[in-house]
C-alpha cells in the first residue's frame, strides 16, 4: 500500500523547462523560507587526464563573477539577506543549494541562473581560488583520514575514473588556466540533464514561471555528455596500503569494494546490509563489535554511497596506531558473519523499521525535503518514490541480505588503506 | 509559521525545569534533558569529566540496557545523541511524533539509575584517549587548547571539554560516579520539547515520570571567576601540518551581559559570522571587511570571527589559516590593520543594518527545524537562565546603536588583553 502521508504525485508539482531541464516543487509553507537544490552534468568525469580538479575549480568560481556582477557584488547581495547560495562539484555533476527566507527566492534564482550561464572567471579570482585550493589539499595532506581515503581509492579503482584525484592536485591545480577553466564550462555546462528542486513557501506556478524566464532559453549545444562509468571488478587478492604521517597519534582505517550503482535491481538489499553492518543503533554491527566490545575506536561506521557508477561499500575507523590489526581483524570478521549467517529476521526488522520510520524526520526540514527530491529526479526513481519505499524496504528479505553480501562483500578480495603514525 | 507558536515553561516541585513548544508543520518531537553542567565544574585531577560521563550514560540502565538502547531509538526510527559544552551536558531524542514516549521513559530513567560500572568505565577510557587522539590529529584543536588555556589562569574554562590526557589516564570509576549523583538531579536539570505534540499532555507525562524524582543538594557557585588581564598574552606552537593557523582571542561577555548581543552584531559586521550569535547558522563571510583585509588580499585561505553564548566571560576569537607562501606576520599585520581601520572608521549604519537583516533571517532558517529550536531554547534557558534571551534575539539586536557598536569595540577589542595563538607547520620559523 502506497503511504500517501508523504509527498507524491499529489503534492510534487512537475515542470520541463522549454530547454528540457527538470523542474520539482513541494510546496511547503510551514516557514518563510525556501530551498533549492540541483545540478547541472558537469562532472570531474570531463576532467581531462592531466588536469585533475578542473570542474572542482570551475565549480569554486562560478560566484566569483558573472556578467552581471562582480564577486563582491554576488556575496554583498546574498549576505546581506542572510542567504546562501553554494555549488559544489562531484564526479557526475555540479551541485548546487540554497537556503534563503522565501522573500528572496527571486534573488536565489538570478543568481543561480547567472553564475550557470555566465560565469566570468576574471583573472585575479582564479588566483584567489587557486591559492585557496592548494592550502585546502596541503590541509587535507596532513590529515589522517583524508590520506587514507585517498590511497583507498587509488588501491580500489586502478585504472578507472573512480580512482581519480577530481580534488586536484599539487601540480595540476597550479597548472590549470583561465582558458582551461574557460573551456571546460563552455563543454560541459548545459540544460542537459539539468534539475532543480524547490521546496518551500513559494507556490509551484510561480517559481516555474521565475525559472523558465532566467533558465528556459539557456541552449549549449557543445554540451559534452558525460562518459557511461565501467564496472570495476573487485580486487584479485587483498590490497594493502599504509600512508606514514609520522606526529599524527590516530590511525585512520579504510576497508571496502566496489559497490552496487543506485539503480542496481539489488540496491536496497545492499542499503539494508550496510545498515546493519555499520549504521543501525550506534554504527551497527561493526560499531559494536569495534567500540563496545573491543574498546577500540572512537568512530566506526561503514558507508554505502549507490549513485551513477560502482561507488565503494566501506568500512571506516579511527584507531590507535597500535590497534589497526585489531580494528581490521574486527571489520573482516563482521563481513565473514553477514556473508555466512542470515541475518535474524529480528534483527532484519530493526533496520527496516529504522529506514521507514525515520522518513518523517529527514523529510521534516526544506533542506531535506529538496536533498531527497534531487535524487528521486537523479536517479529516475519516479514521483511516487517516496509513497512506495517503505513497501519496497520492507520487502527485503534476510536471502536477499545475504545474497547482496555475499555478491558485493569479500574478506580476501578487499582493498584495506590506512594513514597514520 | 513555526515561531509562532507559544513557549510553556513549568518549573516542577523538585526543581525540574521544563520547556514546551508546540510545532505541528511535520509528524516530528524533539526531546532534550538539559544538565546545568560542563567543563566549567571541573577542577584539575578531574578534567573532562562531564563529557566522560556523558558516553558512561549511554551504558543505560537495568531497563534499558546500553547495548539494547541504540536498537531501541533507532527501532522507532528516532536519532539520539548528546553533547558536552563549556556550562552543559545535553541529551536529546528526535522521533516521528507517536514514539516519542520512549525518550521521555529512557531519560527520566538514566538521570536516576545510569550503570556505570567499573569495567564499563575501563573500556570507556580508551574510546575517550581515542577520541582526543583524534582532536590532537588537527592543528585547530592543538591551537584552541593551548590559547585557552593561557588566556585562562584561574578560571575553570581553561581546559578543553575533552579534558587533559593526564586525568583521562588517570580518573577513577569513583570519580564518575560522584559527578553522576552530584549534578544529575532534576534542579539541575532543563527538559525541553518540541515538536507535535498537545502541550497538556505532554506535560503531564513529563510530571508523572520525572515529578516523583528527589531533588539533589544545591550546587555552590562557581567563584573563581578570572582576574583582569594585564597586557597581551602570546603563545607560538610547531607541529606537524601543512598550513599556518593564527587566533586572535579577545575577552567576551557572559551572554547574560547587555553587551553580548551588541558585540555579536559587532563581530557580523566586521567579520560576518553569526548574527543571532548562537550556534550555526552563519553563512558565507565574503562581503565582510575581514574577508576584504585577508582573503581578498591573498595573505589567508579563511578567516573568521566566532562568538558563543557562555555563563560565565569567555572568548571572542578572530582566526585566520594562511595562505600556502604567506607568513603568520604579515596575515597579523593586515588584521592588525584593520582592527585599527575599524577605530578610524567605525561600523556604519548600513553596515549595522545588514548585520540585522541577517540576523532575522538566520532566526527564521535556524528555526525551521524542530531539533533546531529544541536546541537553541534548551541553550538559552541552560545559559542564561531564561529561553527568552532566545525568542526575544531580534528585539534585542534591534535596539542596538552605533554608538554601542563603538563603546562595545573600545571595551572588548583590547590589544592589551588580547591572547595571540601561532601554530606554524614544523620547520617553519
Amino acid at each position: 500500500m502506497p503511504n500517501l502521508t508523504y509527498p507524491g504525485p499529489e503534492t510534487i508539482q512537475h515542470y520541463t523547462l522549454t530547454n528540457g531541464a527538470t523542474l520539482l516543487v513541494y510546496e511547503n509553507f510551514a516557514s518563510d523560507s525556501i530551498a533549492l537544490n540541483g545540478l547541472v552534468r558537469a562532472g570531474a568525469l570531463l576532467d581531462p587526464p592531466d588536469q585533475d580538479g578542473l570542474a572542482l575549480f570551475c565549480a569554486n568560481l562560478l560566484l566569483n563573477g558573472t556578467q552581471q556582477r562582480s564577486f563582491g557584488e554576488i556575496y554583498e547581495a546574498l549576505e546581506s539577506v542572510g542567504a546562501s547560495l553554494e555549488f559544489s562539484s562531484g564526479l557526475h555533476a555540479t551541485e548546487f543549494s540554497a537556503h534563503a527566507l522565501a522573500e528572496d527566492f527571486p534573488l536565489i534564482v538570478e543568481l543561480l541562473a547567472e553564475s550557470l550561464r555566465m560565469p566570468t572567471f576574471p583573472a585575479q579570482q582564479v588566483e584567489l581560488v587557486r591559492g585557496q585550493i592548494l592550502t585546502d589539499l596541503q590541509i587535507r595532506a596532513n590529515d589522517t583520514r583524508h590520506v587514507a581515503s585517498v590511497a583507498f581509492r587509488e588501491l580500489l579503482y586502478p585504472n578507472h575514473p573512480y580512482g581519480r584525484a577530481s580534488e586536484g592536485r599539487m601540480k595540476t591545480i597550479a597548472a590549470i588556466t583561465q582558458a582551461d577553466i574557460q573551456a571546460y564550462h563552455a563543454r560541459a555546462f548545459g540544460p542537459q540533464g539539468m534539475i532543480i528542486v524547490l521546496a518551500g513557501a513559494v507556490r509551484g506556478a510561480e517559481a516555474a514561471t521565475r525559472l523558465q524566464n532566467v533558465l528556459g532559453d539557456w541552449q549549449n549545444p557543445q554540451q559534452t555528455p558525460l562518459p557511461e562509468v565501467p564496472d570495476m571488478a573487485r580486487p584479485e587478492t587483498t590490497y594493502r596500503a599504509h600512508i606514514a604521517l609520522s606526529d599524527k597519534s590516530q590511525t585512520d582505517l579504510i576497508l571496502g569494494l566496489p559497490g552496487p550503482r543506485r539503480a542496481a535491481p539489488d540496491y536496497l538489499d545492499a542499503k539494508l546490509m550496510n545498515t546493519i553492518l555499520g549504521v543501525f543503533g550506534m554504527m551497527g554491527r561493526i560499531g559494536e563489535n569495534m567500540r563496545e566490545k573491543r574498546g577500540l575506536a572512537y568512530y566506526a561506521y561503514s558507508h554505502l554511497q549507490g549513485s551513477l557508477g560502482p561507488s565503494p561499500w566501506l568500512a571506516s575507523a579511527g584507531v590507535a596506531p597500535e590497534d589497526v590489526a585489531e580494528a581490521t581483524e574486527a571489520i573482516l570478521q563482521e563481513i565473514a558473519r553477514i556473508q555466512e549467517e542470515l541475518v535474524p529476521a529480528a534483527e532484519l526488522a530493526d533496520s527496516q523499521s529504522y529506514i521507514t520510520g525515520s522518513m518523517p524526520v529527514g523529510l521534516e526540514t526544506n533542506s531535506g525535503l529538496a536533498s531527497v527530491l534531487t535524487d528521486i529526479a537523479l536517479y529516475d526513481l519516479g514521483l511516487d518514490y517516496l509513497q512506495r519505499y517503505p513497501d519496497l524496504i520492507w520487502q527485503v528479505t534476510p536471502e536477499r541480505v545475504q545474497a547482496a553480501a555475499q555478491k558485493y562483500l569479500s574478506t580476501t578480495q578487499i582493498a584495506i588503506a590506512s594513514a597514520g603514525p | 509559521m513555526p515561531n509562532h507558536y507559544p513557549v510553556h515553561k513549568t518549573i516542577l516541585d523538585n526543581g525540574l525545569t521544563v520547556i514546551l513548544k508546540e510545532m505541528h508543520h511535520a509528524p516530528v518531537i524533539s526531546f532534550m534533558i538539559w544538565y546545568r553542567v560542563g567543563s566549567r565544574n571541573e577542577v584539575p585531577g578531574i578534567t573532562g569529566i562531564s563529557h566522560w560521563l556523558e558516553h558512561m550514560m549511554f551504558k543505560g540502565t537495568p531497563n534499558f540496557p546500553g547495548s539494547q538502547l541504540d536498537r531501541m531509538i533507532s527501532r522507532e526510527g528516532g536519532y539520539w545523541n548528546a553533547f558536552t559544552w563549556l556550562d552543559f551536558t545535553a541529551y536529546y531524542e528526535t522521533m516521528p511524533a507517536g514514539r516519542i514516549d520512549l525518550a521521555l521513559r529512557l531519560e527520566a530513567d538514566r538521570l536516576q539509575n545510569a550503570l556505570i560500572t567499573p569495567e564499563e568505565t575501563e573500556s570507556e577510557r580508551t574510546v575517550i584517549l581515542s577520541e582526543r587522539s583524534m582532536y590532537e590529529n588537527d592543528p585547530r584543536f592543538c591551537l584552541s587548547e593551548e590559547l585557552t588555556a593561557v588566556a585562562f589562569r584561574v578560571h575553570p574554562y581553561h581546559h578543553e571539554v575533552i579534558g587533559d590526557e593526564a586525568d583521562l589516564r588517570n580518573m577513577t570509576h569513583a570519580d564518575l560516579l560522584r559527578h553522576y549523583r552530584r549534578y544529575y538531579a532534576p534542579n539541575n536539570a532543563i527538559i525541553v520539547a518540541v515538536g507535535d505534540f498537545a502541550t497538556a499532555e505532554m506535560l503531564a507525562r513529563i510530571k508523572s515520570l520525572f515529578g516523583a524524582i528527589p531533588p539533589g543538594e544545591p550546587l555552590p557557585p562557581i567563584v573563581r571567576q578570572e582576574p583582569l588581564q594585564r597586557g597581551e598574552r602570546r603563545i607560538m606552537l610547531h607541529g606537524p601540518a601543512d598550513a599556518a593557523y593564527l587566533t586572535h582571542a579577545y575577552r567576551a561577555p557572559a551572554a547574560d551581559h547587555a553587551d553580548y548581543f551588541v558585540l555579536t552584531l559587532l563581530n557580523a559586521a566586521f567579520a560576518g559570522g553569526s548574527s543571532l550569535g548562537m550556534f550555526g547558522g552563519a553563512g558565507s563571510n565574503k562581503s565582510s571587511r575581514l574577508y576584504k583585509a585577508l582573503v581578498e588580499t591573498d595573505l589567508a585561505a579563511a578567516a573568521y570571527g566566532s562568538l558563543g553564548p557562555t555563563r560565565d566571560p569567555f572568548l571572542y576569537t578572530i582566526s585566520a589559516v594562511a595562505r600556502h607562501g604567506r607568513s603568520l606576520t604579515a596575515v597579523e599585520e593586515a588584521l592588525d590593520a584593520e582592527l585599527t581601520r575599524l577605530e578610524t572608521n567605525p561600523i556604519t549604519a548600513a553596515e549595522l543594518a545588514k548585520a540585522l537583516k541577517r540576523a532575522k533571517a538566520e532566526f527564521v532558517l535556524v528555526g525551521e527545524s524542530i531539533t533546531g529550536q529544541a536546541q537553541l531554547l534548551g541553550m538559552a534557558e541552560a545559559v542564561v537562565g531564561d529561553y527568552r534571551w532566545f525568542e526575544d534575539v531580534l528585539a534585542r539586536l534591534s535596539s542596538v546603536t552605533l554608538d554601542d557598536i563603538e563603546r562595545v569595540r573600545h571595551t572588548y577589542l583590547r590589544k592589551s588583553a588580547r591572547t595571540v595563538g601561532w601554530y606554524q607547520p614544523n620547520g617553519m620559523l
